[in-house]
Formats: structure tokens, C-alpha cells, sequence
């Protein structure tokens, strides 16, 4: 059994499909695995009652997955990392969580993550930090951290987390494996616990491009519970594509060439894959998007405003933490000062700040025009491309409290992802080699980026696909790996 | 215009948040919020008045869905989350006390 394990999640699912694997079986093999979690990825962990459903014949029959802690699953703990969700038991399910259900898979547990999705290295966890399984002194990335090292460090065959601003693509690429965002709106935010609720999207984390494209397919769709979600038109199919012949492939220049901060490993990595990308058949050429650079500066308005409005709810009123008191307001203010961490209350700050009379256009309306502009950026460059290739990160896993302590720094780690999630475009990381970290210290995992038009997931996919292929990563941290070039 | 947040400001937006601060925090806040409102000034320069702004990048206009009754979540589970539930009721302390 502890075979089946090695499978991609689409080989396991069809050898399930076929009987060659017991479903009940290979379930239990990865709660074994996932029961033997050093990295501090799960929050909670599924004795077997909601495991996969052996009878499906479904596309993911016979898979479990792990689910980012910040869908609610009716019944199952959802805190979405935060100390004030402690104890929350969901009545009801999660649009994404119950399609991944509808298929044949299982939730094999919920995962670690910075609280409320807010964090680039899962430090802020109000529960625990996250270890990158490549090393464990470094993180894994945020938010999706817990997500991203389970799949990574083998404790799970696939995961799904959110990206608002980079939560998915930036620990897939500091754990060398693949994560997806779709367009926003493609999957539905139904049970998905609001942070900025027109930047958060659903997306897979997987160890290949074909089961992200797989959990994708599965998991999109228009819900009439989410009145922003549009689903893929057409749908997502399997990759297959191994040439790059006749696309046209742009590399901004503010996000890649001359782009501050990004480390020479990171660097040395991304222009290597260029050159394969030529190999391949693409052609390759410089482009810009001039406002890029504003993409942080935007978002660090837009973001912490649409969370310091949907984080009112937490007051101690219907579920979570209360802090008792015999003054209703004085009782809102102690409950949310203590079920809340620093990140979060930053955040809170921040945007209560940038929405309060006198501040409001200079700062909430200026950030506005602003994503308008970085969406113009992206119309442009794709008359002239079909997809865009950046670093993921600008630096591979940091140390962990290297960034803790300057919330700037750590904000700047989203700086090559943060502009398609303004332009609510699709983006996928995957693994693009190994570098050595500025600081010293074995090599360590570098993502590459690709970013497409709307609804170019099935575009997108056959490219990371083709590019997978050929580069051969071998992604799995403490084996023996040949590393790239 | 460089803004620098200053403790007065700190705890206007705090109480506008329900958000209570000890003394360390009102410092700490001052200091950190300044600094990531300076990068943010980055944009507050820009001539951008014939702008027109984003706040959702999907273009969609009335979704509607069927009118259709449903049964709501039921009283008992709304409630089971709850701190205080009294009765049918969330129970909470006096507005004026």
C-alpha cells in the first residue's frame, strides 16, 4: 500500500477507480503519514469518519485532501488559524470542500495558516509556525503554509488553500511544488472565511501541474451562493502539452529583470527557465507593466480596508471567543484584543484607518485607481503576449523571524504575485530549480510564475505542463534529487 | 504629506475598530503603521484623476437568482456556536451599562 502513496493524485484516483487500490486503504495510509506531522501543518487531522468514499467513481475517487483552515466544514474545527475561532464548529460546508466531496474525495485534515490568511511565512498563526520540510529552521511560506508543507513534505497527495495576494503561489514556490490561482470568481468563496473579499480566490496545491489542473476542473464552477463566481467557461481539461511552439512569452521588466530584491539564486533560476522556454519553442521578449511597482503600495490599502470590515463580525456576539464584560462595547473591544494577534490588529488598524473620514480618497480611492491602472498594465501586455513569466518569490524560504519582526519586509516578499491579484488574473508557480539563499545554507526550492489572461487556465496549465516536463524537477525535500543545471 | 501616526490618531482608529490597545501596543502601532504608510505614499503623489476606480475586477451586473423559499439554518444550530445563547436568543451585556 505504502506504494499508492507515490502516485500523482490523478493515478491514484483512476487506480481506484479501477480497484487496483482499495480506497479505504490508501485513506489510511496517508493518515498515517499526516499522523506523523513534525512540520506543524495541520491544525486538525480526520480519524477516518469523513474519509474518502470508497463506492465513487468519481474523478478524485478515493482522495483524501488537505483543506487550509479556512474553509468551514460543517462539524469539523474551522479556525481559520485564529485563537478567536477556537472551538467554531461550522454548520454547513463550503462550496469548493463540498464539490471536492461530490467527486469521491475526503478531507484528511485541516491545515495550519496565518491567522485569517494574513502573512507571508505562516508565523502568524495564532496556534503554531510552520516549518518548511526543505528545512526546518526556514518557513514554508504564507498563507497557505500548513497546505503547501504537508503536500511538500509528503503528508498529504494534495491540498487546496487561498491566495489573496500571493497565499498560494508564494509557499507552493518556497516548498517546491505546484499551486494554482484561478481567475477570481472561477471557484466559489461560499464558506471560504472572508480576508479581502474581491481579491480571495480558491486554488490547488498539488506536487504536478495535471492534479492541480484535475482539483481545478473538480472545484470551479458558478455557485448561486457566491454571486461573484462565474466558474471557467469551457471548463479545465488535462495538460498534456510538451512543446511551447509559437507562444509569445513576456517577462516584465518590473517584476523580473530589473526588479530590486530579487536574490541572485532566484535570479540565476528564473533565467534559466527562460532559456528552456526557448528550447521549447516560445518566443521570449521584455515587457512592461508600468504600475507594477505600486502593486504592494495598493494593496496594503485595498486589502487590510475590505479585512477591517469583514473582521467586524468577530465581536463575541454569535460563536468564537468572548471576553466577558458588564459594558457591551468594552466587551467587543477585550474580545477582539485578546482572540486577535498582531498581524491581524495591524491590519485591522490599517484599514479602519484608510476608510475613516478625511483619509478615505487619498488613500482607499487612490489604491482604487491605481488596481485600475495595474488591470490596464495586464490588457496591454496581452495583446502582445499570451502569457507572462516572474519569479514567484523574489527570494527563496527565509529564516524563520528573519521578517517577523518588519512587517514591510515581509509584505514586499508578495511583490512579484500581488499585481495578478489586483487584476483578478490567473497565476501558477511551479517549481523551477534550486538556488542558494542570500544568507548561505543549502539550496532551497525557486518558483517560477506564470500568469495569463482570464479565464486562461487551460492555456496556462499546458504551458506549466510543457515546462514541468522538461525542467524534471524532483521535488521532494530529504530524498536524493537531481537538482537542475 | 508624509503620514506619520501619532499616538492620539492610534487610539481615535482603535475605537473605531472595537479594538482595545495596552500601552505597548499604542506605541508599537504608531511606529509600525507609520512605516507602512510611507511605502503606501508611494501612490498618494500619482495624478490620477481621470482614473476611474476598481473595487471589483469581474465584470458582473444584477445577479439575480430564482426567488425560491428554503428552509433557513435551524434556531438550535444557529445558536450552537454561540457564548451566551439565551432561549432563542444571543445574550449580551447592557449597551449602557
Amino acid at each position: 500500500m505504502s506504494a499508492a502513496i507515490d502516485l500523482s493524485v490523478l493515478e491514484a484516483a483512476a487506480a481506484v477507480r479501477d480497484g487496483a487500490v482499495e480506497a479505504d486503504e490508501y485513506a489510511a495510509a496517508w493518515r498515517a503519514e499526516a499522523a506523523g506531522d513534525e512540520l506543524g501543518a495541520y491544525l486538525w487531522r480526520s480519524d477516518g469518519a469523513d474519509g474518502a468514499r470508497a463506492d465513487s467513481g468519481g474523478e478524485l475517487a478515493g482522495v483524501p485532501v488537505a483543506v487550509k483552515d479556512i474553509f468551514c466544514v460543517e462539524g469539523m474545527p474551522t479556525t481559520a488559524g485564529s485563537r478567536i475561532l477556537d472551538g467554531y464548529l461550522p454548520p454547513y460546508t463550503a462550496t469548493a470542500v463540498e464539490r471536492l466531496h461530490d467527486a469521491g474525495a475526503g478531507v484528511l485534515g485541516k491545515t495550519n495558516m496565518d491567522e485569517f490568511a494574513m502573512g507571508s511565512s505562516n508565523e502568524n498563526s495564532g496556534f503554531a509556525p510552520v516549518l518548511n520540510p526543505w528545512d526546518p529552521e526556514r518557513v514554508p511560506g504564507g498563507s497557505s503554509g500548513g497546505s503547501a508543507a504537508a503536500v511538500a513534505g509528503g503528508l498529504a497527495p494534495c491540498a487546496i488553500g487561498t491566495d489573496t495576494g500571493g497565499s498560494i503561489r508564494q509557499p507552493a514556490a518556497l516548498c517546491g511544488i505546484v499551486g494554482l490561482k484561478p481567475t477570481y470568481g472561477a471557484i466559489s468563496r461560499y464558506g471560504m472565511i472572508a480576508f479581502a473579499s474581491s481579491l480571495d480566490q480558491c486554488g490547488p496545491l498539488t506536487r504536478t501541474v495535471a492534479d492541480a489542473a484535475l482539483l481545478l476542473e473538480v472545484m470551479q464552477g458558478a455557485d448561486p451562493r457566491d454571486s461573484t463566481s462565474t466558474g471557467i467557461p469551457g471548463g479545465v481539461g488535462l495538460p498534456g502539452a510538451e512543446r511551447l511552439d509559437g507562444l509569445r512569452l513576456g517577462v516584465p521588466r518590473e517584476l523580473a529583470g530589473e526588479a530590486e530584491g530579487i536574490e541572485p539564486g532566484v535570479r540565476e533560476v528564473f533565467e534559466r527557465t527562460l532559456a528552456t522556454c526557448e528550447e521549447l519553442g516560445a518566443e521570449v521578449a521584455e515587457t512592461a507593466l508600468p504600475h507594477a511597482e505600486y502593486g504592494i503600495s495598493a494593496y496594503y490599502v485595498l486589502a487590510p480596508a475590505e479585512a477591517s470590515a469583514n473582521l467586524a463580525r468577530y465581536d463575541g456576539v454569535r460563536f468564537g471567543l468572548r471576553e466577558d464584560s458588564s459594558d457591551l462595547t468594552e466587551m467587543y473591544e477585550h474580545t477582539r484584543a485578546a482572540g486577535f494577534g498582531a498581524e491581524v490588529k495591524r491590519r485591522i488598524m490599517l484599514g479602519t484607518y484608510a476608510l475613516s473620514s478625511g483619509y478615505y480618497d487619498a488613500y482607499y480611492g487612490q489604491a482604487q485607481r491605481v488596481r485600475t491602472l495595474i488591470a490596464e498594465d495586464f490588457r496591454s501586455a496581452f495583446d502582445e503576449f499570451d502569457l507572462l513569466l516572474t519569479p514567484t518569490s523574489p527570494t527563496v524560504a527565509f529564516k524563520l523571524g528573519s521578517r517577523a519582526s518588519d512587517p514591510l519586509a515581509m509584505y514586499m516578499s508578495d511583490y512579484c504575485t500581488v499585481p495578478m491579484s489586483l487584476a483578478g488574473l490567473p497565476a501558477i508557480s511551479i517549481p523551477a530549480g534550486m538556488a542558494r539563499p542570500a544568507d548561505g545554507g543549502p539550496e532551497l526550492p525557486v518558483g517560477l510564475q506564470i500568469a495569463g489572461p482570464a479565464y486562461s487556465e487551460s492555456r496556462l496549465l499546458d504551458a506549466a505542463h510543457a515546462l514541468e516536463s522538461a525542467i524534471g524537477f524532483d521535488g521532494a525535500p530529504g530524498r536524493d534529487r537531481t537538482t537542475v543545471g | 504629506m508624509r503620514p506619520v501616526i501619532d499616538r492620539e490618531q492610534v487610539l481615535h482608529v482603535a475605537r473605531l475598530a472595537r479594538l482595545h490597545l495596552d500601552e505597548p501596543e499604542v506605541e508599537r502601532m504608531a511606529v509600525e503603521l507609520s512605516g507602512v504608510l510611507e511605502h503606501v505614499d508611494r501612490i498618494a503623489g500619482l495624478e490620477l484623476d481621470q482614473v476611474s476606480p476598481t473595487s471589483h475586477v469581474v465584470e458582473l451586473e444584477n445577479v439575480l437568482r430564482d426567488d425560491l423559499p428554503a428552509p433557513s439554518l435551524p434556531v438550535a444550530e444557529a445558536l450552537a456556536n454561540a457564548p451566551d445563547p439565551d432561549r432563542d436568543s444571543f445574550r449580551v451585556p447592557s449597551p449602557q451599562a
